[in-house]
């Protein structure tokens, strides 16, 4: 028997390739056999089993790809642990993650319940210690109830006195004499003045309740850093050479404005947020990568092909639809489908108050009726060309006419 | 603080490569797919990427993706459509 040669392995991938079978199969094929020692008929015989499986693999016209993805992401979901309220580790943030994550992302949440950003830094900042802490005191908010130790109501000369600690300030940057100016950013009228350590703060309201009320909003106000931004953590990256910041709580239309960051690569884990910033696309590819860090951190193998099916589906209208009853689900066209999900004593009365019809042509109201469904064999109908048939009937009554 | 930075959404890591389609290609892409323009999925007039690229109700972009399951590009079309406020 012949040994297989370079010339004859390189002409049979080349085959191979012309028959269909993607380019990075084939080199992968290239690079695991070239070594191999093997013979003509092996050869063949392994590309022959590599055909055959390749060609069984491929999806065929109407298969139920959203059936088989909705399963294999709900089986493997049944099985994820419900610790799901423990810290992640070294990152010092409580992460929403598992099973309450997955069904956040695919219910499409207006707010995630841990909302996060991972902030990259431009090349000026990204190496140097000292300037990735510049960048992340830009983006840290900072309120007043943090810098000070306390704040009095002044009831002779209706008052509010704000008592700084100058250690703190100093250690986050913040020059006192800045604070007046920023507080009357938010509030015109009154005046607003420095004496030492102190702010005080004629609002002009000689009412008690008010004054409280005045006192509490003060407490909350940002005086440094980017509002939603509850606190950032300065942390080397994966590859251990650049700073990145964490942070808790997303605000990714301030946090692109601040200087120093490296807009293109930073991302948050809020899809709708994403979506408003950087479109429809970029949500897909969110959604894909946020159910991906789920399934693997939780150990479970779904193939990828089912998450692109399940985000594609969620975002064809162009905005972000959930999956159920408020999305997806509920805009289905058939009443049956509908009735077949949720609340189906109320689809039917609406149904029946605007006189919809239905035309029994997706899957699950085929079931319903006990017909046959519209998936693979299914899928395909006859259909009579009664002229056709009509010639041919009476060509054979008259034989000649055949012609 | 008044200043703003301009931002590059097509930059960004999670948005794919957009590509506004002529008439020509159009039409070219729905007689390949024999398909309606409605067949298509859709994109907002309003979407960032949508504006950066200049695109109008009507168009028609193509998305070129990278493939997660394989080396090659996966195309993707959305078709415009007007915002609803």
């Amino acid at each position: 028997m012949a040994k297989m040669t370079n010339q004859m392995l390189k002409k049979s991938l080349e085959e191979l390739q012309n028959d269909g079978i993607p380019k990075d199969l084939v080199e992968k094929i290239r690079n695991k056999i070239k070594d191999e020692d093997l013979e003509e008929e092996q050869l063949e015989y392994l590309l022959n089993k590599v055909f055959i499986n390749f060609n069984n693999a491929i999806v065929e016209t109407s298969e139920p790809v959203g059936t088989v993805a909705a399963q294999s992401i709900g089986e493997p979901g049944t099985q994820m642990t419900l610790r799901t309220f423990h810290y992640a580790g070294v990152e010092e943030f409580s992460v929403t993650q598992g099973l309450p994550r997955l069904i956040e992302i695919v219910d499409a949440r207006r707010f995630p319940s841990t909302p996060q950003m991972t902030i990259f830094l431009d090349s000026d900042h990204r190496i140097n210690e000292n300037e990735a802490i510049k960048v992340h005191n830009r983006i840290e908010q900072i309120r007043i109830e943090q810098i000070s130790s306390e704040v009095d109501l002044d009831f002779v000369n209706w008052n509010i006195i704000i008592n700084l600690i100058p250690k703190i300030c100093e250690k986050k940057n913040i020059d006192i004499d800045e604070i007046p100016e920023i507080l009357k950013r938010y509030k015109k009228k009154g005046s607003i003045k420095r004496e030492g350590n102190k702010i005080i703060i004629d609002p002009g309201i000689e009412d008690l309740q008010q004054l409280q009320k005045l006192r509490e909003k003060i407490l909350k106000k940002v005086i440094k850093g980017i509002r939603g931004v509850k606190r950032g953590l300065l942390t080397l990256g994966d590859n251990g050479k650049e700073w990145v910041i964490k942070t808790e709580g997303t605000n990714m239309v301030g946090v692109v404005q601040i200087e120093g960051v490296d807009i293109s690569r930073t991302v948050s884990n809020h899809i709708h947020e994403i979506e408003k910033l950087f479109g429809i696309e970029s949500a897909r590819s969110l959604i894909i990568e946020e159910a991906k860090k789920v399934l693997e951190q939780q150990g479970l193998d779904v193939d990828l092909r089912h998450l692109l099916i399940l985000s594609d589906l969620m975002c064809t209208t162009g905005t972000i639809q959930s999956i159920g009853r408020h999305g997806i689900s509920g805009a289905k066209s058939s009443v049956f489908a509908r009735a077949a999900f949720e609340v189906t004593v109320n689809q039917l009365l609406d149904a029946g108050l605007y006189g919809e019809e239905e035309r029994l042509l997706g899957i699950p109201e085929n079931v319903i009726v006990g017909q046959v469904c519209p998936i693979g064999t299914g899928r395909v109908s006859v259909q009579f060309d009664l002229d056709k048939n009509l010639e041919i009937l009476k060509g054979k009554n008259n034989p000649k006419k055949l012609k | 603080m008044t200043k703003k930075r301009n931002v590059d959404v097509l930059l960004h890591i999670l948005v794919p490569k957009h590509i506004l389609l002529t008439k020509s290609e159009t039409e070219e892409l729905l007689e390949k797919y024999k398909i309606r323009l409605t067949d298509l999925p859709r994109i907002f007039d309003k979407d960032p990427v949508a504006i950066a690229i200049g695109a109008k109700e009507g168009d028609v972009i193509k998305i070129i993706r990278d493939s997660d399951t394989t080396v090659s590009k996966v195309f993707y079309y959305r078709y415009v459509i007007k915002e609803k406020v």
